[in-house]
């Protein structure tokens, strides 16, 4: 059960931490980890570009864009409820379960891309650029997998009511927003650019 | 219908659109060719970032934020993205024939 609700003003209150100040502890640890997987990645890639190219060409960029709409989607359904449930909205919990379908979408989207690379030979150990292709994509889906738990818990704990916990939304936003950032990042990195 | 599309006549709507838009332009500036694939790439960087910007401040709503927590995600975004676009150049320079 999410604690009680407190009451909370219909206006974002003038400069405010989204969340808690301890998620961001957690949030800019992962900023930072990712940051150093793109560097990694880089200068690796520096070192034999037309190895990187040649693997590269084997993905199917339609799969990387269309999670990549899926996540951006979920993100506007995630801060619509941000800002119903600071309204007070009877519609608050139903954008949650749209982020959940939309975040479980990536992750059927993601297994089967997985699958189909798997399939025709394409596995963790095929070549440099497939380790860091499953390794990062990887970790990224982790990061949906806790985003979708903890938005699955949200939506079981609260129900349509004038009063929500505004700062376990944020909390949880943050973090769901934290997921499609990342991916926008990775998307880049190992799907388009040359 | 009426009571969705107001839900949504707001400004994250406003952003999402333009962060589809943006997205869209990157991919097809893949195709740019060859001889322009250098610039085409600092694109793709920029317009990711540009994107990561737009996620923190709008979405993750940093814009509201204390400044030490908007200069540190800003602060992030412009040193990864500097550094992707320099290590870019490099894989390109190293893949010239």
């Amino acid at each position: 059960m999410i604690a009680v609700p407190i009451k909370q003003p219909a206006e974002r209150p003038a400069k405010h931490i989204p969340g808690e100040e301890g998620i961001w502890v957690l949030i800019f640890g992962d900023m930072v980890v990712f940051a150093i997987f793109f560097v990694t990645f880089l200068v690796y890639k520096a070192g034999n570009p037309a190895a990187y190219e040649a693997d590269q060409a084997l993905l199917n960029p339609h799969l990387g864009l269309l999670n990549t709409l899926l996540l951006l989607t979920s993100s506007l359904f995630m801060a619509q409820a941000v800002r119903l449930a600071r309204l007070g909205a009877k519609e608050a919990p139903a954008m949650i379960t749209a982020t959940i379908v939309l975040g479980l979408g990536f992750v059927v989207v993601k297994a089967f891309e997985w699958g189909e690379k798997i399939r025709a030979g394409l596995t963790l150990t095929h070549s440099e650029f497939f380790t860091y292709y499953y390794m990062f994509t990887g970790i990224h889906l982790m990061h949906v997998l806790i985003g979708l738990g903890v938005l699955l818990w949200l939506r079981s704990s609260c129900k349509p009511s004038e009063q929500y916990p505004v700062a376990t939304f944020e909390g949880c936003g943050v973090f769901w927003h934290l997921v499609d950032l990342l991916w926008v990042v990775l998307f880049a990195l190992l799907y388009l650019m040359k | 219908m009426t009571m969705l599309i107001a839900l949504f006549k707001n400004r994250l709507t406003a952003i999402w659109a333009f962060l589809v838009l943006a997205t869209l332009i990157s991919v097809e500036s893949v195709g740019f060719g060859a001889n322009s694939q250098r610039l085409a790439t600092a694109l793709i960087t920029l317009i990711a970032f540009v994107k990561v910007r737009f996620i923190g401040l709008e979405f993750m709503e940093l814009r509201h934020a204390p400044l030490w927590l908007r200069l540190a995600f800003e602060g992030w975004t412009l040193v990864v993205c500097v550094a992707l676009v320099v290590l870019n150049y490099v894989v390109a320079s190293n893949s010239a024939p």
